[in-house]
Formats: C-alpha cells, structure tokens, sequence
C-alpha cells in the first residue's frame, strides 16, 4: 500500500513538470504582459519601463524565465505578485482558509443531502416524491452557477434573509463560539448553495441509478433469497457496490477544493482562491497564475490519488489487482 | 421421518401475471404442482415457458409490475407453529414472515455463479450472515457451520477459502459456495434454477452430482429448474413439462421419457441428439416460443403442433389424467391420435 502511494506520488513529478512548462509557455505566449498598463500610460516614461522589465525579469527569453523561475520553485520561492508586491506563497496561504471553508461545507452539504436523496429517490422508484425530485435535479443540473448565485442575491437582498457577501459579521470578534459557528452557516450559506447545487443534483441522480442498477443484480436477488432482511439487502449489499462510481467523483472533485469556486466567490464577494487566480489571470500576474496553477494540477493528483486509494479500500477488486 | 406422502410443498393454480403498458404478460398461467418430502421435481421448458417466474412466486421475489394474480403457495412448516407443522399459504405471507421462510426453509440456487454472489463481501461473511440471521448462533459457532458446509459441497481448503472473495474463486467453486449458503440451514425445500447451465461441461457434471449426493445426505426435496433433458433423467423423479406459462405434461420421470404424450415434450425428446441413432441434423422444433403478452385462451403450443385440429383453434384443453399421476394439456381425441401415431396402437 505505502509503496503503491510512494510510486503514484514519485509519478506525479513528471506530470507537474509538464504542466508548469505548457502552462509558463501559454502564458509566455499570450500577447502583452504585467507591465501592458503601464505602457499605455502616457506618463510613464520609457527608462522606468525598461528599469521594471529588468527588475521584474520580463527582459529575458521566456525558456531562461521558465528555467529561472523552477530554480526558485525547487528552492521553495514561488516568486512575488507583481500587483501585490507580496511573495506569492504568502498570498495564496492568506486566501486558502476562505476558500477551503466554503468548498469543504459545500462538500459536507452536497453529498450527505446528495447520498441520501438519491438512496430514496431509488427505493421510491415512479412515486412522486421520486418524480418531484427528479424535477429538481435536472433544474438544479441546467441552472447555470452565477445565474443561481443572481437569483439569489436577488432573493437574498429582496427579503434580507441572508447576507449578500462576505464571510462574518463586524461583530464577529465578540461572539462566543457557537454563535461564530452561526454566524459562519448564516453567511455561507448562500454561496454554499449557490456552489452544491448542481453537484448535489448530479450526486443524487448518480446515486439513484447506481441503486437501480445494482437493485438488479443477481447477488442482490440471491441475498433476498438467503431470506436478508430488507434493510441488510439495500444499505448492505445494494450500497456497498453502488458508492464505488461516486467515490471516483469524490476524487474529481478534491481537485475543485481550491480553484472550483472562482464565479461564486467573485459574486459573493468570498475572500477566496477564486477570486485571487481572476486577478491574477486578468494582470498578467505571471508568477501568481503559475502557483496556482500548480496548486490546482497537484490537487488533482492528489485528488485522484485518494480516489484510487478509497477505492481500494471499499473494493477488494481494485485491491487484489493493483496493490 | 415426516409422513412421506404428505407433500410439503403445494402449488395449486399459481397464476403470476407482469403489468406492462401494452397489456398484460401471463408469465404462468394455472401451474399446479405438489412436492414430497426426499422428492425431485424437474421443470422443463424454454426461454420464457415461465419456470423461473414460477419459483420465484414459490420464494415470493417476484416484484412490480410483476404479481401474483391468484393461486395458492402452501408450505408444510413449524415455522409459525412450533412442534406443529401447519400448512401456510406463501403468497399471503407478510414480507418479515418471509424472512423466515426464505433460506432457513426453502432456499434458492440461480442459474449464474459468477453473479450470485456479491463481490465486496468475503466468502466467510456472505455464509455467516445466513447461517446467524436464520439459526441464532453466535459468530463463532456461525463460523464453525460454514467451514463444516464448504467441507460438505468439497471445497479444497475451506478454512483458507472463507477469507477469499467471490472473484478468487471459479466458476464451479462459486456455485458449491451458493449451495453451501443454501443448505447451511437445512431447508426442506431447495429450489436449483438452472444450476449447471452458466458452467463448463465438466464442471457441470461435477455439480450435478455434488447436488445429487447433498440431496440424499440432507433429504432435502429439490425444485430442479432446467431446460436440458439429460440432466432431468439424471436427477428427477416428478417431471412437469411447461410451455407458454402453462403446465402441457406433468408425470413421473419414467412416464416422461418412455411415455410422452404431449406433441411439444415429444418434440422436445426428438430435439436430443443421441449417439445411438445416426442423425445428418438436428431435428429443431420449427417455430418461436409464443409471445405471451395478451395470449389468446388457446394452447400456447398451437401454432407449432403438428396435430392441431380445428378444435385447438377455439378453446383451451385442459390437464387430462391419461393415466394415474399422468396429466397432458390436449384434447383427448388429439391424444387418442397421438397414441395411434407414436406408439403404434398399443399402450
């Protein structure tokens, strides 16, 4: 098990490599840089171009940059932001707390409500309530997020039920802790929503097929036969081989854990990751679009990586066979 | 030993209907049969004659918009009356009560090992649940009764098996493991639905007399679901021939093979190859199986028989005692007939 581990993680250096050097390319190859804005300002004048071009290491090739930029990398510098004027790392590390809170709640909410409506819906299989939430589902796959995030605020500031952005209240600081706790669902909530609801619906329509399809299953049959109760034949035997598709959806989306929230952050104005990689993206803020880019492709590895290694330990198949 | 006339297991007109938006499909129409204690009961039939769906309706696993329409399922058990075994008619039984009819006394073998037992759960795990859902032992004991089974369906190094899972198992080996589950409770009643067919020729030999041999040991009757006559002669003493749903032959298995009246069991004893007669072809049964969805009240067989009459064409014949235990659906001139054609006059 450790060495299958150590082998997946030894395989991913490659894979970051490729990635930092396609995504420094991409970059490299967009036209204009940080300093476009300055250009465009009459009043700078050329020699200060040139003097922060020099500082900023925009002179140079964009191989030696790459080249330049590694060693630093390895070295454990991940660079400054040119808009900022802060080391990056320290940058994202601020804004990773926000981030993770929301998408971990969003996580929680989604497949606890997502796992269990999608258990009833296939065991009310053509009732009503299976059809009212099949309705459901689909609206909820089909609205797009900032739309939802719209309809919301909209709804948020019509009836002043929920705050529309932010993280707490200003009074946080004197709340004991339950009522910070509070304060912290009160405020998440609606970009929580706005974030789950389509993973929610896709987890619960996955969820309900995957019920059906195993339901049909010889085994399941047989255990009816052995005289199971009902209750042993569905959360048993049924569960036990349904969950193994949603734990490699799982796994995608610990890859969406940093960068997956940009929209519901911009629109709820969430201090997070999200917003911190679109005005990085939007300035050309070379060295803090590549951490985060890096950041992101290492989350999918090490998304995946728990996938396989959830899958593992819930399958004896994938067991037997690979580690 | 109980009363060895006495059946255990009575099936009196069990008619099984499916629900479809097109109409409704009569997957067995009026099957009637009975079951003695230490007896073999074959069913033959083709794809979609209805044998399965009728012992499903024995084990009750039959679900919408399937249903039992009507008949009586009744079972000789002490279940519900210890110390006094009364007759308690399946098919009105609640879903709890039949938790305790299924697998402690009539158990069910399926056709696919490969897919009857489930892939996340250990060998060991599967057997124990049964034996400590149905017998009320503790894990321990659970345990010993396993390992004592897979000895019993001569599994090669039982103690190192229950820790295997299904997939590390073959084909043959698997299905000794379900007729292990199966009998772990010593059911009264073993209902095998076509146990050889997903096997390898060999293999399948093996089973048969595996089952054969548990049979004689445990005195366990045995519903024998099949549509390979070979293994019918082999294994059954009753044979009941069903087509379309309905029941068109049923006597012992002697009477079947010397004696078949019915122009569908006679076709289908010619549909065997025998190594004694020098055959060019095969001799197939023209036609399809009917379509049983809105059947019309007319012998299924009708469109493929070779001695309809216009008589066939109007109503449903019923079963005909041709002799003591010898029951064929035809009419009785058709059967006169046949005997003149088949057996040459004499009878």
């Amino acid at each position: 098990m450790i060495k299958y581990i150590a082998r997946r993680l030894i395989l991913a250096i490659p894979v970051l490599l490729g990635v930092s050097i396609i995504s420094f390319m991409i970059i490299s190859a967009a036209p204009g840089d940080f300093l476009d804005v300055l250009r465009m300002n009459p009043a700078v004048g050329e020699e200060t171009i040139k003097t922060l071009e020099r500082q900023f290491g925009l002179d140079k090739n964009p191989v030696v940059q790459y080249f330049i930029w590694l060693k630093e990398v390895l070295k454990g510098n991940f660079g400054y932001s040119f808009q900022f004027r802060r080391p990056v790392f320290e940058l994202i590390w601020g804004r990773l707390g926000a981030t993770l809170l929301l998408t971990i709640t969003t996580m929680i909410f989604q497949w606890t409500i997502g796992v269990a409506l999608g258990i009833f819906s296939a065991l009310k299989r053509y009732t009503l309530a299976d059809q009212i939430l099949t309705v459901i589902a689909f609206i909820g796959i089909s609205i797009p997020n900032f739309f939802f995030a719209l309809l919301f605020l909209y709804f948020a500031a019509k009836t002043g039920w929920f705050p529309i952005g932010g993280i707490i209240s200003k009074n946080f600081d004197q709340m004991n802790a339950f009522q910070k706790f509070l304060d912290y669902l009160y405020h998440v909530f609606g970009p929580m929503l706005t974030l789950g609801t389509a993973g929610l619906a896709g987890i619960m329509r996955q969820m309900r097929g995957q019920m059906l399809d195993q339901m049909g299953q010889d085994f399941v049959m047989f255990a009816r036969a052995k005289g199971m109760p009902e209750k042993v034949v569905i959360f048993k035997h049924t569960l036990r081989n349904a969950i193994n598709p949603l734990v490699t959806m799982f796994g995608y989306q610990i890859s969406g854990l940093l960068g997956g929230a940009v929209l519901t952050e911009t629109v709820f104005g969430w201090p997070g990751m999200g917003r911190l990689i679109i005005q990085a993206l939007l300035a050309q803020d070379l060295y803090l679009v590549m951490a985060s880019l890096l950041l992101s492709s290492l989350m999918l590895i090490i998304g995946n990586l728990i996938a396989d290694i959830l899958l593992a330990w819930i399958d004896p198949r994938i067991r037997y066979r690979f580690m | 030993m109980p009363d060895r006339k006495e059946p255990i297991l009575i099936v009196e007109n069990l008619k099984t209907y499916f629900e479809q938006a097109e109409g409704t499909v009569k997957a067995v129409d009026g099957v009637s049969f009975d079951l003695k204690p230490d007896e073999v009961i074959g069913i033959v039939g083709e794809t979609g004659s209805g044998k399965s769906v009728t012992v499903k309706s024995i084990m009750r696993l039959i679900y919408p918009p399937g249903r039992i329409a009507d008949g009586k399922i009744l079972f000789k058990t002490d279940e519900f009356s210890p110390g006094n075994p009364q007759y308690v008619d399946i098919t009105k039984l609640s879903e709890e009560q039949m938790t305790r009819i299924r697998g402690k006394h009539i158990s069910m073998v399926f056709q696919d090992p490969m897919t009857s037992l489930n892939p996340m759960f250990t060998i060991e795990d599967q057997m124990i649940e049964t034996i400590m859902f149905h017998r009320k032992v503790d894990e321990n004991q659970a345990r010993e009764i396993a390992l004592e089974m897979l000895h019993k369906v001569k599994i090669p190094d039982p103690e190192r098996r229950l820790k295997d899972y299904p997939f590390q198992l073959s084909g043959g080996q698997r299905q000794r493991v379900v007729i292990a589950i199966a009998l772990s409770c010593n059911p009264e009643v073993l209902i095998a639905d076509e146990p050889t067919t997903a096997l390898d020729v060999t293999v399948q030999a093996q089973i048969l007399e595996l089952m054969e041999s548990l049979q004689k040991e445990f005195h366990t009757s045995i519903i024998f679901i099949t549509h390979d006559l070979a293994v019918i002669a082999e294994v059954a003493n009753k044979v009941m021939v069903m087509y379309g749903g309905k029941t068109v032959e049923y006597a012992d298995v002697f009477t079947i093979f010397e004696n078949p009246i019915h122009p569908y069991t006679n076709s289908l004893l010619n549909c065997i190859p025998r190594v004694d007669v020098k055959q060019d072809s095969l001799s197939p049964i023209p036609g399809q199986p009917p379509v049983i969805l809105n059947a019309p009240p007319v012998c299924p067989f009708l469109p493929r028989c070779n001695f309809r009459t216009k008589r066939c064409e109007e109503e449903l014949p019923g079963l005909v005692e041709v002799s003591p235990g010898h029951y064929v659906r035809c009419f009785e001139e058709i059967i006169e007939k046949l005997f003149v054609s088949t057996r040459g006059g004499q009878k």
